[in-house]
């Protein structure tokens, strides 16, 4: 097909000047593995901060007094735990896997009557045995209910400990980081070619003269968008490698994973191209391009999970259009949540293919 | 069908008259130059006879198609190399021949391209390492690959040093000897007179003069003329010795227009009757430089060159 074999010709043209640009390898590549190195050494290293433990109160106390509260109101003093109190009514072990968490304590529900009575009494710890803080949990949790025993019965038995195991993987920051960056370079690596080229071309008249050819705008588009796939999954193989093989991370590889590495660098190219085409001269299009990048650059969720912001920024996040294809690279590769995945495909199609029409639409081979 | 006709051809921008009804038709082979200054309107005609730019108003056909309408179909047989060509800067002149040969689905051999535009030493360095020269002729080699029967040359030599323009004219003979037709726009007049077989002067818009140079000069030009070096007095004994017509000029030169070769005689022999001192003789016809700027309500540069002119035009036009 003629289509094809002049996409082809582009794209091979284009992809070769491409590697022999060596800044446009070191952006598209190198760079956010450079991000992840960075990022993962701050953020993984000595494990110094504390543990975040999901605490759920079943205890109804007793003669206005509830032992429970005070035992996890001393946890949360200590340096080593931080509580996260989870409502009675949930049910435990669905709410730490729903939230990707496996430090949890339960106290149980006549926790103060028992207590008071002098009756032993089991505080349940959930922990992950592989993970090093599901130690840190128990030492400390161990610690305190000692400290309780000690304080009014000489140290004899009361609170006890009971540990149940939870199989959900504790996430480190590297785990959020990868799906983030890769996101990352699904935006910046075509967008700012994109802005660039298409400005680029239009003052030097190159898109004149490319109209010239049989060449149409739409296999011109297209084979950009193809090389930028290509170099999307390059740089997703690149930084899962040294994610997986240089900090240990945790992320789970599937075919849904696709969609993601195709609409992305789809979207962004499109988007790219629109902001190149609308602008005047390539110095506006610089400004315009990062007046739309950089706030989805660090707004959503590339190097700080969305969770990790104020709730004004998290609803501001939903209207960046990277904001779903982090989200979805999270909901596959971290929280293994594929229903969350489609609906953000979903969005991202649509988006994607506005943009897309829109580029080509509003984009002029020639003059009128 | 004649490869290029184009009837009360206009293009305005808003009240700016960028081309105002230009006509003119180009045959089979012939190398036909739009001369004037930037701005005259030569690009903006082009462009619209390559497809490039809607016309307000008129008639143009290219090959018997419709520019603008049949845009896609025109630019399989044509070639064109635009103002300024630049390309991909990170690819070499053979990898661009190749890449344009898959675009028009033809099989070329780029080195023989190459070697028509004098290229192939540079055939493996990467477009933003030639020179000026190298560049155009990357653009030249680009507008063959489709084999076209009718060239659109837009300024090929602008900006080059005199060695590059050669070099590209005699390219330009070489095509011209394999029969093409070919367009070609400049502000040099002496590649105009080099490289045409007609030539049109466009000057705001218009086409001030067209014909064959010698066609040009003859009609628009004074005619042939002896000029003497000497005294307004001498210049006065002529006059009244004389029947001839006799001017004097501001670099003290006596002009006598010849309408026969003999008049020259009578004009010398009077010259010396006077007893007047008189020295250097010539005869002289107008150049075409002369007629350019009797046409062209410009200044003109040095060596034909209408930067200036160029420069008051752009700022009339704004």
């Amino acid at each position: 097909m003629a289509s094809a074999k002049r996409i082809y010709a582009d794209f091979k043209v284009f992809s070769i000047g491409y590697l022999r640009n060596k800044f446009g390898l070191f952006f598209g590549l190198v760079f956010p593995v450079i991000l992840i190195l960075i990022f993962g050494a701050i953020f993984s290293g000595g494990g110094t901060g504390t543990v975040n433990v999901y605490a759920q109160n079943q205890d109804d106390g007793v003669f206005g007094q509830n032992i429970g509260s005070q035992f996890l109101s001393a946890l949360n003093e200590s340096t080593t735990i931080k509580v996260i109190t989870v409502n009675a009514s949930e049910n435990f072990a669905e709410y730490l896997k729903e939230h990707s968490a496996s430090d949890g304590i339960v106290i149980p529900q006549n926790f103060s009557a028992e207590y008071l009575a002098g009756q032993q009494v089991n505080v349940t710890v959930y922990g992950n045995p592989a993970s090093s803080t599901s130690g840190i949990v128990g030492g400390t949790v161990n610690g305190y209910a000692n400290y309780f025993n000690l304080q009014r019965f000489n140290g004899s038995l009361v609170i006890g400990l009971t540990s149940a195991s939870v199989s959900t993987e504790q996430k480190t920051y590297v785990d959020y980081l990868i799906p983030g960056l890769i996101g990352f370079s699904i935006l910046t690596s075509p967008m700012f070619s994109l802005v660039n080229i298409s400005s680029e071309y239009k003052k030097t008249k190159l898109f004149k003269q490319l109209s010239l050819t049989p060449l149409t705008k739409m296999e011109w588009l297209t084979s950009k968008v193809i090389w930028y796939i290509v170099l999307t999954i390059a740089g997703f193989l690149l930084m899962v490698g040294v994610g997986v093989f240089g900090f240990g991370a945790h992320v789970t590889i599937s075919a849904w994973l696709i969609p993601f590495l195709v609409l992305g660098p789809m979207l962004f190219a499109a988007l790219g191209m629109l902001v190149g085409t609308v602008t005047k001269n390539p110095e506006t299009a610089g400004v315009i391009g990062n007046i739309v990048t950089f706030p989805m650059m660090f707004l959503a969720g590339t190097f700080f999970p969305i969770s990790s912001m104020p709730a004004y920024l998290q609803s501001f996040a939903h209207v960046l259009p990277l904001f779903y294809v982090t989200e979805g690279l999270n909901n596959v590769m971290v929280y293994g949540n594929i229903n969350g995945a489609l609906i953000d495909i979903a969005i991202l199609g649509i988006i994607t293919l506005v943009i897309f029409v829109l580029a080509v639409k509003l984009f002029k081979w020639r003059e009128d | 069908m004649l490869p290029i006709e184009v009837t009360s051809l206009k293009k305005y921008y808003g009240d700016i008259k960028a081309v105002d009804g230009v006509s003119f038709s180009v045959n089979k082979g012939e190398v036909f130059g739009l001369l004037g200054p930037n701005g005259a309107g030569k690009t903006t005609s082009i462009e619209v006879m390559e497809g490039l730019r809607e016309r307000t108003s008129g008639d143009v056909k290219i090959l018997g198609l419709d520019p603008w309408k049949n845009g896609y179909e025109l630019h399989k047989k044509i070639g064109v190399i635009p103002q300024e060509f630049t390309f991909f800067e990170k690819t070499t002149p053979r990898e661009a021949i190749k890449y344009y040969a898959n675009l028009f689905n033809v099989k070329v051999d780029a080195d023989e391209i190459l070697k028509e535009v004098l290229l192939e030493d540079m055939a493996k360095q990467n477009f933003e390492n030639l020179s000026g020269g190298q560049k155009q002729k990357t653009g030249l080699a680009l507008s063959l690959v489709n084999s076209p029967e009718l060239l659109f040359l837009d300024e090929p030599t602008t900006g080059l040093d005199p060695n590059a323009r050669r070099a590209i004219w005699e390219v330009i003979r070489g095509l011209k000897a394999k029969g093409k037709t070919i367009i070609l726009t400049t502000h040099y007049l002496d590649e105009a007179q080099h490289l045409s077989d007609r030539v049109a002067i466009m000057d705001h818009g218009r086409i001030v003069a067209m014909g064959t140079t010698e066609e040009i000069i003859q009609k628009h030009g004074s005619g042939e003329r002896l000029e003497i070096h000497g005294s307004e007095k001498l210049a006065d004994y002529i006059r009244a010795n004389t029947e001839l017509e006799v001017e004097y000029n501001s670099k003290g030169e006596v002009i006598v227009p010849l309408r026969k070769k003999i008049d020259a005689l009578a004009a010398l022999a009077a010259a010396e009757q006077s007893g007047l001192e008189w020295g250097e003789i010539q005869t002289r016809q107008d150049s075409l430089d002369d007629v350019f700027v009797k046409l062209v309500t410009e200044p003109i540069g040095e060596q034909g060159n209408m930067e200036s002119a160029e420069r008051t035009n752009k700022k009339k036009r704004r």
